[in-house]
């Protein structure tokens, strides 16, 4: 009796509980739920631990520059100068307009696979979408450097500054090189890590709903969106985790980024991300300031994935309430 | 029972006998750009002498730093340190610090014009112009004027430069700044810096990458990188006014040009006198202890020194480095000559 009272604890129960486990002697399970409470902490602390080291070495950069160090927009490390506006545009910027491409079709692709595809087609095709995201992002860059680049530069950007040129958005010179490849190359990177999960949360949504809507009289599209509907909290997760892989990707962007740090209107001028500056000018830096900017771009990498999050959180949460409200 | 004692008896001497015969290990950190004649160097003294020494490639910064913290025995950089970086590791470390140029590196301007014509003629004030944004076509008449015989084409000129920091980006930008007093005040010398036009490509592959895939690029990329790749580049005009296509020898020209070489090796060769000199090259260093406190180190690095000196620079052409020039190498072994170890000479 006692026993099966232990399986399934409520809140309240759960203090005295352990008590019990305690003074009963069962070492086994005290030993075991200390043991998963110290993993569940040592991952909190780990993140308090990284931000404060960060803080720490990036001091001497905080104290020299400020909120200068967001706002300026010149990285000149001779003169040691450091404004990080220009690069943390880039990042933002590369990001959300890949998650832009990719989401529609992410969502797309994973409601074919899990509604509407026959079993001999969805197995070969989830296979492909998972393989996507095994790739390594320095093959994406490769792929980007030779196939991609000549394909924008010869075919793609000539044809939008010929349609488009009059917006902004499509002004300049086509060289392939730019925010264009780096956006398009991030799109694919990010696709199959929104698809997979997607097509998972989509599949526990229970068969019953979409029996009980088609029972209804609805049409398939509107069983679909009954489905789509129920699980938006899992695609909004699914969403941040492909923008988490955006924001942090290095290797790809900077082969196809042309690595400047340039604030442009136009998708076919330069630019740079965080991640890439960190990368490439970590190494030989030399003086105290320059390191120690750099690691202050990580800091703001660091929060800003934090902000992205539990905004993200927030998000999820809010329409919880208001689903079952309604 | 007593089986086991015995055992562990004996794997306690050899324990003891693998210490006592432990061989003298020595650990580097620094520059990627020498890492290959290094690794060769470190391979081919390990065969003669069974001295280890590793190194490990992590770029000029690390390496300085690392040398400053005490947390190797040598650093390497291909950049010298600044005063102030000297004083530091001096304070910490309590020793000065040498620079022992090893090899040296240059740069080549690499373009791509169309039809694939070769022969490029530049100079300085026009290479600086040109990465400054203030020539922007292949046409611009400074260039044809260097270039009589090419046809050149009325084509944007599009910059490609690394995004990386690299020992690279710095000869090639002290060089501007020799050349050019624009360049000097607007940008500046750097491992990093400022560009003020162009594209970032990263390593030398990146920037090859650009200059290969897109007609009207220029850029600029390590020799070695060049040659092994066969990659097209510009010869620059020297100081004493001749075209100079970059070789090996025309960069050991180049060391051999400097006049009144500071004592400390600290030196700038780009841009540098005589005849048939290659403008843009660059030492790059070794940085050691000037006294160590380990006696069998110092006795293994000092020897590995004067090897390296004699014997390794026969290595260099083979791995697409020039070798040191014979009045460079003499200045080496004085200051090799002065290593002590706890203020004594190293035996």
């Amino acid at each position: 009796m006692k026993f099966n009272r232990n399986v399934l604890p409520n809140k309240e129960e759960k203090k005295g509980l352990f008590k019990k486990i305690h003074l009963s002697n069962n070492i086994g399970d005290f030993v075991f739920e200390r043991l998963t409470l110290l993993f569940a902490v040592s991952v909190f602390l780990l993140v308090l631990l990284m931000g404060y080291e960060m803080y720490q070495s990036s001091k001497l950069s905080i104290d020299k520059f400020g909120l200068s160090f967001l706002s300026g927009s010149t990285w000149d490390p001779v003169k040691e100068i450091f404004g990080a506006l220009p690069i943390i545009y880039g990042t933002i910027v590369s990001s959300v307009l890949a998650l832009a491409i990719a989401l529609p079709l992410s969502i797309g692709v994973a409601v074919f696979l899990a509604e509407l595809a026959p079993s001999w087609l969805e197995k070969p095709l989830s296979f492909l979408v998972e393989l996507l995201a095994g790739i390594p992002s320095v093959v994406y860059g490769l792929w980007g450097v030779f196939v991609l680049v000549p394909w924008i530069r010869d075919y793609v950007e000539p044809y939008l500054s010929d349609k488009l040129g009059f917006l902004p958005f499509f002004n300049g010179a086509p060289y392939g090189f730019g925010l264009l490849a780096a956006v398009i190359i991030l799109s694919v990177m990010v696709l199959p890590i929104i698809t997979s999960i997607t097509r998972d949360v989509l599949k526990s949504v229970p068969a019953a709903q979409r029996e009980a809507a088609l029972a209804l009289g609805a049409t398939r599209w509107q069983a679909i969106k009954i489905v789509l509907a129920d699980s938006r909290s899992g695609i909004l997760g699914a969403t941040m985790l492909g923008l988490g892989r955006a924001i942090g990707e290095t290797m790809a962007v900077t082969m196809v980024i042309g690595n400047r740090a340039l604030i442009s209107p136009s998708l076919f001028d330069p630019s740079y991300t965080m991640a890439s500056v960190i990368a490439n000018e970590f190494t030989e830096a030399t003086s105290e300031l320059y390191l120690s900017s750099l690691v202050e771009l990580a800091l703001v990498l660091f929060v800003i994935t934090i902000i992205i999050n539990g905004l993200a959180r927030l998000l999820v949460w809010s329409m919880d309430r208001k689903w079952r409200r309604g | 029972m007593k089986m086991n004692k015995i055992l562990l008896a004996a794997a306690g001497l050899v324990l003891l006998a693998s210490q006592a015969f432990a061989q003298v290990q020595l650990n580097g950190a620094g520059a990627t750009f020498p890492a290959v004649i290094y690794s060769k160097w470190f391979d081919e003294f390990k065969n003669n002498t069974g001295v280890q020494i590793n190194y490990q490639a992590i770029g000029s910064g690390g390496g300085i730093k690392q040398v400053t913290e005490g947390t190797v025995d040598f650093g390497a950089s291909d950049g010298p340190m600044s005063d102030a970086q000297l004083n530091e590791a001096k304070a910490k470390q309590g020793t000065n610090i040498l620079h022992i140029p090893t090899v040296l590196g240059a740069v080549v301007v690499s373009y791509n014009l169309p039809g694939g014509q070769k022969g490029l003629n530049l100079d300085g004030e026009t290479l600086a112009d040109i990465f400054l944004g203030k020539i922007t076509k292949w046409d611009d008449a400074r260039i044809k004027k260097l270039n009589p015989k090419l046809s050149l084409p009325s084509r944007a000129i599009l910059v490609a430069h690394r995004s990386d920091g690299s020992g690279t980006s710095f000869i090639f930008t002290d060089y501007l700044s020799k050349v050019s007093k624009e360049w000097e005040s607007k940008v500046g010398k750097g491992t990093s810096v400022n560009w003020p036009v162009g594209l970032g490509g990263k390593g030398n592959d990146g920037v090859a990458g650009l200059i290969k895939q897109t007609t009207g690029t220029i850029g600029y990329v390590e020799l070695a990188y060049a040659v092994q790749n066969g990659i097209m580049y510009a010869n620059m005009k020297n100081k004493a006014g001749e075209f100079v296509e970059p070789s090996f020898k025309s960069v050991t020209l180049a060391a051999e040009g400097v006049k009144n070489m500071p004592e400390d090796l600290r030196v700038s060769i780009t841009d540098a006198d005589g005849k048939g000199s290659y403008p843009i090259s660059g030492f790059t260093w070794l940085l050691v202890y000037s006294n160590f406190k380990n006696e069998a180190k110092a006795g293994a690095f000092v020897k590995f020194l004067k090897w390296a000196m004699t014997k390794g620079q026969g290595y260099a052409t083979g791995l697409y480095y020039a070798p040191l020039p014979k009045t460079v190498v003499k200045m080496c072994e004085k200051k090799i000559a002065s290593i002590t170890v706890n203020g004594k000479k190293v035996k």
